[in-house]
C-alpha cells in the first residue's frame, strides 16, 4: 500500500499496524509519541488530510492513499509553523513530550475555526493530556495564533 | 541534610532474575545467547540503597564541571537530569551567569555516568540549592582562571581585569581576550575552593532546547534508534508481585524473527518490529500465582494491621493527654490518601547495546548512576563497564527512580546480542511502576479558650514523613509515622508525603477553626509565627480577595498553606459544585509561592501553576483501584487526569526574596492545593471531607446545591 507522509511517497506493507508504530520506527519519524495506546492522550496525534487522528490507535490501512503530516512536516522552507512559533514565544512546555501532539491539535482546530472561542479552544484540545500541566500556556499560544492573524 | 526519598523504605523489587534457576534457561526460536545473571535480587535490592546513598565525594577540580572549548564554547557537566523542570535551563543561567557568557554558549550535558560527575539523583529539589550552587562555584573559579591567564599574558595586575561576554577586558588598554584564545581549548586546572557566587539573576531566559522540541527533533529516551536494533517485550502477569508458576513457549510463531529469552522468572521477546515481538508473546502459555491482598476499599484498615516497623516519633513535645483534659475546643479526625500513579506521559524506556567494552544504556530514570548500579548488579559487571545516558525525558514527578526498563533492555540485548528497544506500554505504567503510597491518618486537635491551638497528635500510617511537622505553633504535640507493609509497589512522588500530610493537617485546621468560631485565615495567622508562611498566606489571600464574597450552596472558598523543602506556599480556591452530577469543579486559583531568590520567574510560574493543575488530579478525582496487588484500572481510559476542562482561572504571586539562597521548586507547590479544594467544600457545603480523592464522582445528593 501506498501512503503520503509529510509530502513524500512511502509505501507500508502489514495494514493492521499501528500508524505510530509505522511512523516512528520503519519511518524514524519519532517527534510523533507514545503516550496511552487508546487514543486517550492525544501524543501521537497526527494529521491525516488536515484532521487530527489518534496513529496509536489507527491501523495502516485506514490511511492508504491519504496525506499525513507530523510535526516534522510542519516547518515549511526552514521558517517554523506559526503554531510551532507561538509554542516557543509562550513557552508552552515543561518536559515537551506532549508537544507535537498539542500543536498538530491547535494547527488542525485553527485550520476549522481561525479564532476559537476559550470554550470552544477547551473543547477541541480535552483529548491532549499535558502531564506537566502547561495547559495555561498553550491556550495562550494558541490565541496568540488566532489573535495575531499569523495563521494562513 | 537531604531527606531520606521513601523508595528507599518501602519500595520493593517489581521482579527478579533467579540464579538458582539457570538450570531452566533457554532460548527458543530465532537462536541467540544463554545469559547468566549470578546476583541475587536481595543484593541486588541492598546495592541500589548503598548506590544511591554512598555518594562519591563531590570532584573539586574545575575541569570535571566546566570546559571552554577553542571557539570559547562552555560545556558544562551535571549528573542532575532533565525531566521537565527546566533544570537544564536553570543549570545553564547558573554557569553562564557566572563566566559572563550568552546562556546559547553553554551547553550542558546531564546525566551521561561516563561524562558527568556522579550524583545520586534528580529529586528532592536539591538541583537549585545544592548543584546551582556548585556550577556557580566551577564557573567563578574558571573566571578568576582566565582572567588570570590574560593577566599573565599581558603583564598587568589581574585586579584591574574584568570578564564580560566570553572575554577577558583590560579597561584601561582596551585590549581584550576572548576565552577560547586564551584556554585554546585546553583544560583549566583549578580547584574549587569557597568562591564566593552570586545570587541568580532572576532572568526569565527561555527553555533552552525549546525549539527541538516544537519541531519534534528533539530525541527523548524512547525515540533513541541504533543500527539494528530490536524491539523488546517482556511477558507480564496482571499484578506486579505475582510469581512465574510455569511457562510454555512451545506455540511460538517460527517466523517474524523474534527470539524468545526466558531467565528464571523473566520472560521477554525480542523482534525486528514492536507488534512482531508482541505476537511472540502473545504466543506463550504462562501461569501466575498471585498473592491475596487487600481491595482498595480495606487498604487503610490493613495498614493498621501490618505495621513494617516501630513507629518513629518526628515530634514530641509538651504533654498532649493532660493538654486535651484543659481544652475549649477539640476535633478528631480520621482521613485516607489514595494511591496514585504518577503517569508520566512518557512511560519507562531504555535502549540497550552490548558492546566488547561492556553495557551502554540510554533510559529516561532520575537516577542515572543509581541505574548504572542496578545494571552492573544485574549482570556482575564492574559500574565502570557500565554507561548511563539520560537524554530529557518525558517527565518524571519522582516515578523515575528506578531501572527495571533498562535491566529488561539489556537481558534481551544480551540473548541477542543486538541493541534492544523496550519501552513500557501505559498498562505496564500503572501496573508495574510504583505509586504514590495510600496513608491512613489519625488527627486530634484542641484549642484554647482564646483560639489558640493548645495540643495537637497526628498519626500517619504508611504514606511517608515528609512534610509531617506542623508551622503552627502548639505547645503538645504528638506526631508520629507510622511505616506499614503495602499490598502495592509504592515510592517517591512529587512532594513526597508533604502532600498527604499537608491534605490532613489543613483540613484539620479549618475544621478546628469552624470548631473554634473563627474564620479560617484568622485562626492561622493567629497560631503561626513563621513569617515566610505568614507572606505566602497574606499574599495569596490578597491577590485571590480573600473574604470579599461568602461561600454558600454550590459555591465556596477555601485556603490552605505550608512549607515544605525551604520553600513556602499558600492556595485560595473558589470551586463550584454541579447541582445535578455533584461534580466539584475548581474555578479560580491564586497561588503565592517563596522559594528565596528566583532563578528564573518564567518557568518558576510554570512549575507553580503545573504543580497546581497536576495536584488537582490527586484532590478530586485520581485513584488507583485494586483487588490484592491486581490494579483494576491500569489504562488513561479508566485513570483521569487533569485536562484543558480541569484548568481553573490561575493567579500565581511568585515572592522573590533576593535576600535567601534559592530552594528548590519543582515539588512543594503541589502540597496545599489539595487541602484548599476540600476547605472550599467545606465551606460551601458544610462537609468536611476526609478522603483524597475528596470526589471522584462528584458529592453526593445531599452536598450538592437545589
Amino acid at each position: 500500500m501506498k501512503l503520503r507522509v509529510n509530502g513524500k511517497d512511502v509505501s507500508a506493507q502489514d495494514p493492521d499496524r499501528s500508524v505510530l508504530e509505522f511512523l516512528r520506527d520503519d519511518l524514524g519519524l519519532t517527534g510523533t509519541k507514545y503516550g496511552c495506546g487508546e487514543g486517550q492522550c492525544g501524543a501521537c496525534t497526527v494529521l491525516v488530510d488536515r484532521s487530527p487522528v489518534r496513529s496509536c490507535i489507527t491501523p495502516l490501512g485506514a490511511v492508504a492513499d491519504r496525506e499525513i503530516t507530523t510535526i516534522e512536516g510542519l516547518e515549511s522552507d526552514g521558517q517554523l509553523h506559526p503554531v510551532q512559533q507561538a509554542f516557543l514565544d509562550a513557552g508552552a512546555m515543561q518536559c515537551g513530550y506532549c508537544t507535537a501532539g498539542m500543536i498538530l491539535s491547535c494547527v488542525s482546530l485553527l485550520d476549522r475555526h481561525p479564532h476559537p472561542g476559550e470554550e470552544e479552544a477547551r473543547r477541541a484540545l480535552n483529548g491532549n493530556v499535558c502531564r506537566c500541566g502547561a495547559y495555561p500556556r498553550i491556550l495562550q499560544a494558541l490565541r496568540s495564533v488566532s489573535t495575531g492573524g499569523r495563521h494562513a | 541534610m537531604p531527606e531520606r526519598e521513601r523508595y528507599e523504605l518501602l519500595e520493593k523489587p517489581a521482579y527478579h532474575f533467579e540464579t538458582e534457576r539457570r538450570d531452566v534457561l533457554k532460548l527458543f526460536a530465532g537462536g541467540g545467547l544463554l545469559v547468566l545473571i549470578p546476583h541475587s535480587a536481595a543484593a541486588q535490592e541492598s546495592g541500589r540503597a548503598r548506590g544511591a546513598w554512598r555518594g562519591e565525594p563531590l570532584p573539586d577540580a574545575v575541569e570535571a564541571w566546566l570546559h571552554i572549548g577553542p571557539d570559547g564554547r562552555v560545556t558544562a557537566f551535571t549528573g542532575k537530569v532533565e525531566v521537565g523542570q527546566n533544570s537544564r535551563t536553570a543549570l545553564t543561567q547558573a554557569v553562564a551567569e557566572e563566566l559572563r557568557v550568552a546562556p546559547g554558549q553553554v551547553e550542558m550535558v546531564m546525566g551521561d555516568t561516563a561524562r558527568t560527575p556522579f550524583d545520586m539523583g534528580t529529586f528532592g529539589s536539591r538541583t537549585t540549592p545544592t548543584m546551582a550552587p556548585r556550577m556557580r562555584a566551577a564557573g567563578v573559579a574558571a573566571r578568576q582562571a582566565l582572567i588570570e591567564l590574560a593577566a599573565q599574558h599581558w603583564g598587568v595586575n589581574p585586579a584591574t581585569l574584568e570578564a564580560a561576554d566570553g572575554c577577558v577586558r583590560d579597561p584601561k588598554s582596551g585590549r581584550s581576550a576572548a576565552y577560547g584564545e586564551l584556554t585554546h581549548g585546553k583544560a583549566i586546572t583549578r580547584t574549587i575552593g569557597k568562591e564566593q557566587v552570586s545570587r541568580p539573576r532572576s532572568e526569565s531566559v527561555p527553555k533552552v532546547n525549546a525549539r527541538d522540541i516544537v519541531t519534534g527533533a528533539h530525541r527523548y529516551p524512547s525515540d533513541i534508534m541504533r543500527p539494528g536494533m530490536l524491539y523488546g517485550k517482556v511477558l507480564r502477569p496482571r499484578a506486579w508481585d505475582a510469581d512465574l508458576v510455569s511457562v510454555d513457549v512451545s506455540a511460538a510463531p517460527k517466523t517474524g524473527g523474534a527470539t524468545i529469552v526466558r531467565d528464571g522468572k523473566f520472560v521477554g521477546a525480542a523482534a525486528p518490529s514492536v507488534s512482531a515481538a508482541a505476537r511472540a508473546l502473545a504466543s506463550v502459555k504462562a501461569d501466575w500465582n498471585t498473592p491475596a491482598g487487600p481491595s482498595n476499599s480495606e487498604v487503610f484498615d490493613y495498614f493498621k494491621r501490618n505495621p513494617a516497623g516501630p513507629a518513629e516519633d518526628a515530634v514530641r513535645s509538651g504533654d498532649v493527654a493532660s493538654a486535651w483534659q484543659q481544652a475549649a475546643h477539640t476535633v478528631e479526625g480520621h482521613y485516607t490518601v489514595a494511591y496514585i500513579a504518577h503517569v508520566p506521559l512518557e512511560p519507562r524506556a531504555a535502549v540497550a547495546e552490548w558492546t566488547p567494552n561492556g553495557l551502554t544504556v540510554w533510559t529516561g530514570t532520575q537516577r542515572p548512576f543509581g541505574v548504572r548500579e542496578e545494571l552492573a548488579g544485574a549482570f556482575g559487571l564492574d559500574v565502570k563497564k557500565v554507561h548511563v545516558l539520560m537524554p530529557d525525558c518525558g517527565s518524571g514527578y519522582g516515578g523515575k527512580h528506578t531501572g527495571e526498563c533498562a535491566i529488561e533492555a539489556a537481558r534481551l540485548a544480551k540473548a541477542t546480542n543486538r541493541p534492544v528497544k523496550v519501552v513500557w506500554t501505559r498498562e505496564e505504567e500503572f501496573r508495574f511502576a510504583y505509586l504514590r503510597p495510600a496513608g491512613l491518618i489519625e488527627v486530634r486537635g484542641a484549642t484554647s479558650s482564646d483560639g489558640k491551638l493548645l495540643a495537637w497528635e497526628f498519626h500517619n500510617y504508611n504514606s511517608g514523613p515528609s512534610g509531617l511537622a506542623t508551622p503552627y505553633e502548639i505547645p503538645h504535640q504528638l506526631i508520629a509515622f507510622h511505616p506499614t507493609r503495602s499490598p502495592l509497589r509504592q515510592g517517591s512522588y512529587r512532594g513526597l508525603a508533604a502532600t498527604a500530610n499537608h491534605f490532613v493537617r489543613e483540613s484539620h485546621i479549618d475544621d478546628i477553626a469552624a470548631a473554634s468560631g473563627v474564620d479560617p485565615l484568622e485562626f492561622r495567622l493567629r497560631n503561626l509565627k513563621e513569617p515566610r508562611v505568614r507572606a505566602v498566606l497574606e499574599q495569596a489571600t490578597e491577590r485571590f480577595g480573600w473574604g470579599r464574597e461568602k461561600s454558600g450552596p454550590g459555591r465556596g472558598f477555601g485556603l490552605a498553606c505550608g512549607m515544605e523543602k525551604g520553600s513556602f506556599v499558600a492556595n485560595c480556591v473558589e470551586i463550584a459544585i454541579d447541582p445535578g452530577s455533584g461534580k466539584v469543579r475548581v474555578r479560580r486559583v491564586s497561588t503565592a509561592f517563596e522559594c528565596g531568590a528566583i532563578v528564573n520567574p518564567d518557568h518558576l510560574k510554570n512549575q507553580v501553576e503545573g504543580a497546581v493543575m497536576m495536584g488537582i488530579g490527586g484532590a478530586l478525582f485520581e485513584a488507583i483501584e485494586f483487588e490484592g496487588s491486581r490494579i483494576t484500572n491500569p489504562a488513561l481510559s479508566r485513570y483521569r487526569v487533569p485536562r484543558f476542562a480541569d484548568l481553573p482561572e490561575l493567579s500565581t504571586v511568585l515572592v522573590n526574596r533576593r535576600d535567601l539562597d534559592s530552594a528548590g521548586a519543582g515539588e512543594t507547590p503541589i502540597v496545599t492545593i489539595a487541602p484548599a479544594i476540600r476547605n472550599a467544600i467545606l465551606a460551601a457545603t458544610g462537609k468536611g471531607l476526609r478522603a483524597l480523592p475528596l470526589a471522584p464522582a462528584g458529592l453526593s445528593g445531599a452536598n450538592r446545591p437545589a
